[in-house]
């Protein structure tokens, strides 16, 4: 099969059972996105598919051959990781790539104006940068740095 | 996981071979495949197929593609000036990243989150048929208090088909039988002796659109959800409503519930009582324990009944007071 990731395309001989977490991480040694649970509860897979923000390890790489995958490792200077830097946005790390690429997709959604439940006038308010990134856990509780990071990368 | 082939639809009247399952976002199958509850030997890829349009319908109604995104369904501007309801229920649900793949087709078929469902090992009469039910006597606090039967006690975990029964929508499906048109308040079965079967839906036949008729006071609708945390997790239960107030009296209601049985339930019940009569708090709460006379809850979950007393009570307070706005 075919995979287009942070645009190279590789060739690839792989059961149809691969997600598409365990062929970047296990076949092409693009270790960035973590496989926390494996059950799209943690979001530590979080990549970008053909720009939106999705859990690697809920899909199968079969089925996504067609599309450009973007990892943490494409992501080179990103204003959301100057942001994570300068706010220590993290302690562990382990799930930072997937925080990181959820936030830039995130912003994107922002961008659009799509809504999500907080339902704030202010998109980037405490409250909505919280509803926004529920999809991804982090078991060092570094929430409360990661807000102002990711609205920082917003211009804000 | 168990291996499977794969391949790629080319019509939605395809159909599917024995052994086969469509594969949609795949947010739950693919997890359920993981799980060893779900053992495809095929998967047929449909996402291929162009059902992903949001169309306008004459008079003001909305056709939704099986295949729309519930991100996208939940941002079209459409869906949020005429269905708010809808929108609020799919923000309710999931996270960013599983919006942006779940589809509205998968997410009316994804199914129950019972713990026992979940766990291959454990008995379950729709995972396994005739393994009996722990969740009976075990752990069933999330689980239904309608329309269960002594063989299954699960619920429909999808907070976007509460919107969608509140709203009367319907779900067109397509198969090699034919073209066919569903309510969603009839797609999903109850239990009965039969829980392995969730919907009506034959094998091989594929939703490929979702039907808003028009509902011209659904602008003036809106989803409540209670659930263990602020955000991302299951229902425990939810209100869907809508209300039409004319001078001090309900001109016409819908209302459905979610978390509480097999099928988002729609309080047909509730709805009935309430027309033609004032829209005051009393009057809410007596029409919901209209609807609620017939719950039979189990130990664990007879906080539901005044849970959906007070939740449904609230929402429609609150449509009430937009309505004298």
């Amino acid at each position: 099969m075919r995979l287009t990731v942070n645009g190279t395309e590789h060739v690839l001989d792989l059961d149809p059972r691969t997600t598409l977490l365990d062929a970047l991480r296990e076949h092409l040694g693009l270790t960035g996105a973590k496989k926390g649970c494996d059950h799209g509860q943690c979001g530590a897979c979080t990549v970008l598919l053909d720009g939106r923000r999705v859990n690697s390890c809920l899909l199968l790489a079969i089925a996504h051959q067609d599309s450009h995958v973007t990892t943490i490792e494409g992501l080179d200077g990103h204003p959301v990781q100057r942001g994570f830097l300068e706010h220590d946005g993290f302690q562990c790390g382990y799930c930072t790539p997937g925080q990181i690429c959820s936030a830039v997709g995130m912003l994107d959604e922002v961008d659009r104006g799509w809504p999500s439940a907080a339902a704030d006038d202010d998109p980037l308010s405490d409250a909505e940068i919280r509803e926004r990134m529920s999809g991804n856990l982090c078991r060092c509780g570094a929430y409360p740095h990661m807000v102002p990071a990711i609205r920082q990368a917003a211009g804000r | 996981m168990k291996t499977f082939a794969y391949r790629t639809a080319v019509t939605p009247a395809d159909g599917l071979e024995p052994g086969a399952v469509f594969l949609a976002g795949g947010t739950n199958l693919v997890d359920l495949m993981k799980l060893g509850v779900a053992t495809p030997d095929v998967l047929v890829d449909v996402n291929k197929l162009p059902l992903d349009e949001i169309a306008d319908l004459p008079g003001g109604g909305l056709r939704i593609g099986a295949g729309a995104r519930n991100s996208d369904v939940a941002a079209d501007p459409r869906v949020r000036r005429d269905f708010p309801v809808l929108s609020e229920a799919l923000l309710a649900g999931a996270s960013g990243q599983l919006r942006n793949v779940a589809t509205t087709g998968g997410n009316l078929l994804q199914r129950t989150r019972c713990r026992y469902f979940m766990d291959a090992s454990k008995p379950c009469n729709k995972h396994t048929p005739g393994s009996g039910c722990p969740a009976r006597d075990g752990d069933h606090r999330d689980l239904a208090i309608l329309g269960a039967s002594a063989s299954c006690v699960a619920t429909h975990p999808s907070d976007m088909a509460v919107a969608l029964a509140a709203l009367g929508a319907t779900v067109r499906v397509d198969g090699p039988a034919g073209r066919r048109v569903i309510p969603v308040t009839g797609l999903h079965r109850l239990p009965g002796d039969t829980p392995e079967r969730d919907t009506v839906l034959e094998h091989g036949e594929l939703i490929t659109a979702v039907e808003v008729p028009p509902l011209p006071f659904a602008h003036r609708s809106t989803y409540r959800k209670a659930r263990d945390r602020a955000s991302y997790a299951f229902a425990v239960g939810s209100v869907a409503a809508a209300l039409d107030v004319h001078d001090g009296v309900v001109r016409d209601v819908r209302l459905a519930w979610g978390a509480v049985a097999h099928r988002p339930w729609r309080a047909f019940a509730a709805e009935e009582r309430l027309r033609g009569r004032p829209a005051t708090r009393a009057e809410f709460t007596a029409a919901a324990d209209v609807e609620l006379a017939a719950a039979e809850p189990l130990r664990d979950n007879a906080y539901k009944i005044n849970l959906l007393r007070r939740m449904t009570t609230a929402v429609l307070e609150r449509l009430a007071e937009g309505a004298r706005r």
